[in-house]
């Protein structure tokens, strides 16, 4: 290989710190606590004025350059259906029917909240949604890819697709009209509104309003302001008439910033990078090790068992030998006694019988 | 299946050919669609439902279902398991196929598909697990084909490069163990960002773990799964140590599942208690929820355990099949059936044919490129210039 291990394993380290720390971790086991950026703006929305006239949505269309409706704003029969925002429409106002107590029909407008820590900006492995110092959450669609998470993570479930367009994609929402902030315009929402339903200012001053208004009249009021706390705080904030969730915002999102959901997640990553290689690779040496010292004891065992059988054999053939050595002496002497037998016999009958028999007396030397 | 390649001139309009044939030809269309016309043409993703099958199936199924990969090899590099060695060579081919798959079926998803390396050479966003995903499925699928590559070099006959990646299995198969952990679990972590989305039977701080131990049930199913399929339609490309070490590896792994299985039964029902969801168990989810955690958790377990324990090879594949079909059924629940649980049925997404149409020709040009390799390379069997070293 024409790279050095040290080479590669510098390049290893180089980019596990990159993803560690070259970004602004979020820590969800800390004492820091991000309460957004000072003097950052918001706008406060209050629906006991709210006429649903509909006069944002036109605005906000009209600001930024949005397709035309399918029904013209001025219709408002539309707030027969509810409405999401879409990839044509940044904001949307619903109408929720007497809910009850004769407070009559009440209206709410949908956008995006511009929470101060958002999850579209954390989940967006591109880094295309910024949280700026302004308040305004934007994105930046020459980086965008089109993986959606930012729409799968947004717990108001505001960012759309542009699922008809075939080449150049990209996630719609509304922006505060980032654009015309910047220049200390209105955004057009704001602009737009004939009621003061809308107001846009420093959300540090905007809570205090709020606040202000809830004293002022606790009949009118639910004693809270939307987006306070929720999700860890939005800049967007509302106040209702009625309790949140019978116009439509959810009451149980927590206030728990999104990033902090998978901060915990993220932390395990580098010890995982760290340490599993040690473990495996301990686990890989403890079973070479195992298999040597497996080869070292059968090298052994085979060697103790060669030498026993040799020893063995060599005890047999030891007394295999002595066996046949004591044999043979046995059968040397069974012959010799036998031969002295026999002779004994010869003379016997030598003496007893006739001594003319010469040649019996010849052949029986020869045998003996 | 196999006779029709290796014989030639031998006819290729057997049913599997033409059925597979029909499938390309509606799959490539419904591309020339999706590439010209936008997502919105062929699929039935809208702004509520962002993710449909193309991540439900394509990816969180296809990533799981190629674990057999990280799972085999480190079963035999690491903790010493030769013995199954025989079934190392399939599995991470499997898994090069079925990661590739993924990377494909995500430029369909994607709305700029050529953009895909964005997150790496343009801007970095870190603190998206998505990133993580990305990043480690990349890798992976580097390791993958590296790991892969030898079966191809000896086919080749490209031997000095062969002998120098060999020399790097080790090496590799760590790095792909550590790439596994971390994307199997990171694609359950994707979650944890939209807990008022899921269903809290399903969402869960532990979510992660629960992705990365039945992703580890998935890889040793499939390895189980895939060796009954590949007997039966290329046994005559299988050696004698193929053949012989068959039915130990389904008793071997088959064992494994069992416990693997057991403790992930353990964790699932820690999850409910560490969110105190129990009341949720009686309603329509909570019935859904059961059957997945009784019939595809608890139900194979067993049935594995009794399968290796009677060696009872006919149980431990039926329970092998069962166990794959229980993976898909778990990401598709958090993928598609308890994700916006909250939603109206009429905001609810069903996959669009056409959406259906790209996963089955997707999976389709999968089992013909399999085939075409196994029907060619020293897959199911060891190279006879590379008799197999251990």
């Amino acid at each position: 290989m024409s790279i050095s291990r040290r080479k590669f394993l510098g390049w290893l380290g180089a980019a596990g710190l990159g993803a560690t720390v070259g970004q602004k971790a979020a820590r969800a086991a800390s004492n820091k606590h991000f309460d957004g950026y000072p003097e950052s703006n918001g706008v406060l929305f209050d629906n006991t004025r709210c006429i649903g006239c509909r006069k944002c949505e036109e605005g906000c269309n009209k600001v930024n350059e949005l397709p035309e409706p399918d029904r013209p704003f001025s219709d408002l029969s539309q707030l027969d259906t509810k409405r999401r925002t879409t990839a044509k429409a940044y904001t949307v106002v619903n109408r929720y029917d007497d809910t009850g107590g004769g407070k009559g029909p009440l209206y709410l407008k949908i956008q995006c909240n511009h929470c101060l820590e958002p999850a579209c900006a954390s989940v967006c492995f591109v880094s295309a949604f910024k949280k700026t110092a302004t308040g305004a959450v934007t994105y930046d669609a020459s980086v965008c890819v089109g993986c959606r998470y930012c729409m799968i993570a947004c717990p108001f479930e505001i960012p759309a697709y542009q699922y008809d367009n075939a080449f150049s994609p990209k996630v719609m929402k509304c922006t505060m009209c980032f654009p015309r902030i910047s220049k200390g315009l209105l955004p057009g929402c704001v602009e737009a509104c004939p009621t003061e339903a809308l107001t846009y200012g420093k959300r540090g001053d905007l809570l205090r309003i709020g606040r202000e208004r809830i004293r002022k009249f606790p009949d009118r009021y639910v004693d809270h302001i939307y987006g306070e706390n929720e999700m860890g705080g939005t800049s967007w904030l509302y106040l209702s008439q009625v309790p949140f969730k019978e116009v439509g915002l959810r009451e149980d999102l927590g206030v728990t910033p999104a990033p902090a959901l998978t901060s915990g997640a993220l932390s395990v990553v580098p010890m995982v990078v760290g340490l599993w290689p040690v473990l495996l690779g301990g686990v890989y040496a403890i079973n070479k090790r195992k298999e040597k010292i497996e080869q070292q004891e059968k090298a052994q065992a085979v060697a103790a068992a060669v030498e026993a059988t040799e020893a063995e054999a060599k005890a047999k053939m030891k007394e295999a030998l002595e066996f046949q050595e004591k044999q043979k002496e046995k059968a040397i002497a069974k012959a010799v006694s036998q031969a002295l037998e026999e002779a004994a016999k010869a003379a016997e009958e030598k003496v007893s019988e006739t001594p003319a028999e010469d040649a019996d007396k010849k052949s029986s030397k020869e045998d003996s | 299946m196999s006779d029709e390649v290796t014989t030639t001139g031998k006819s290729y309009l057997t049913p599997f050919n033409i059925i597979a044939g029909i499938i390309i030809i509606i799959g490539l269309y419904v591309t020339v669609l999706r590439f010209t016309k936008g997502l919105g043409a062929v699929t039935n993703l809208s702004d509520y439902n962002p993710w449909g099958i193309w991540i439900g199936f394509d990816l969180l199924v296809g990533v799981a279902l190629a674990a057999g990969g990280f799972v085999t090899s480190s079963a035999v590099y690491i903790f010493g398991m030769k013995k199954y060695h025989s079934a190392v060579r399939p599995a991470i081919l499997t898994g090069f196929l079925g990661y590739a798959m993924v990377v494909v079926a995500l430029n369909y998803d994607v709305g700029r598909p050529w953009r895909l390396p964005y997150p790496f050479i343009i801007q970095r966003g870190t603190t998206s697990l998505l990133f993580e995903v990305a990043a480690c499925v990349a890798l992976y699928l580097s390791v993958l084909f590296l790991e892969f590559s030898p079966a191809a070099l000896e086919w080749l006959g490209l031997k000095k490069l062969r002998n120098i990646l060999m020399k790097l299995t080790l090496l590799l198969t760590i790095f792909g163990v550590v790439l596994s952990t971390l994307h199997q679990s990171s694609l359950g972590a994707l979650f944890l960002i939209a807990p008022s989305k899921l269903h809290p039977l399903w969402y869960s701080p532990y979510i992660a773990v629960f992705f990365f131990v039945s992703a580890v049930i998935a890889g040793l199913s499939m390895v189980i799964f895939e060796s009954t399929l590949s007997h039966r339609y290329f046994a005559d490309k299988m050696d004698e140590a193929h053949l012989k070490e068959k039915d130990d590896i389904a008793l071997g792994f088959g064992k494994a599942a069992a416990l693997v299985l057991a403790g992930y039964f353990i964790i699932k029902v820690i999850g409910i208690s560490e969110g105190n969801n129990w009341h949720l168990l009686g309603t329509p989810y909570g019935i859904w929820f059961l059957v997945e955690l009784i019939g595809f958790v608890a139900l194979p377990c067993f049935f594995y355990a009794i399968g290796v324990r009677e060696k009872n090879l006919k149980i431990i594949k039926w329970t092998a099949a069962w166990t794959v079909l229980g993976i898909i059924v778990n990401r598709l629940n958090v993928g598609l059936v308890a994700f916006n649980w909250h939603l109206p049925s009429s905001e609810r997404y069903f996959p669009h044919w056409m959406e259906i149409a790209i996963s089955v020709f997707l999976v389709t040009v999968l089992l013909l490129i399999f085939r075409f390799i196994c029907t060619r390379m020293p897959i199911m069997y060891s190279h006879p210039d590379y008799p197999e070293e251990h």
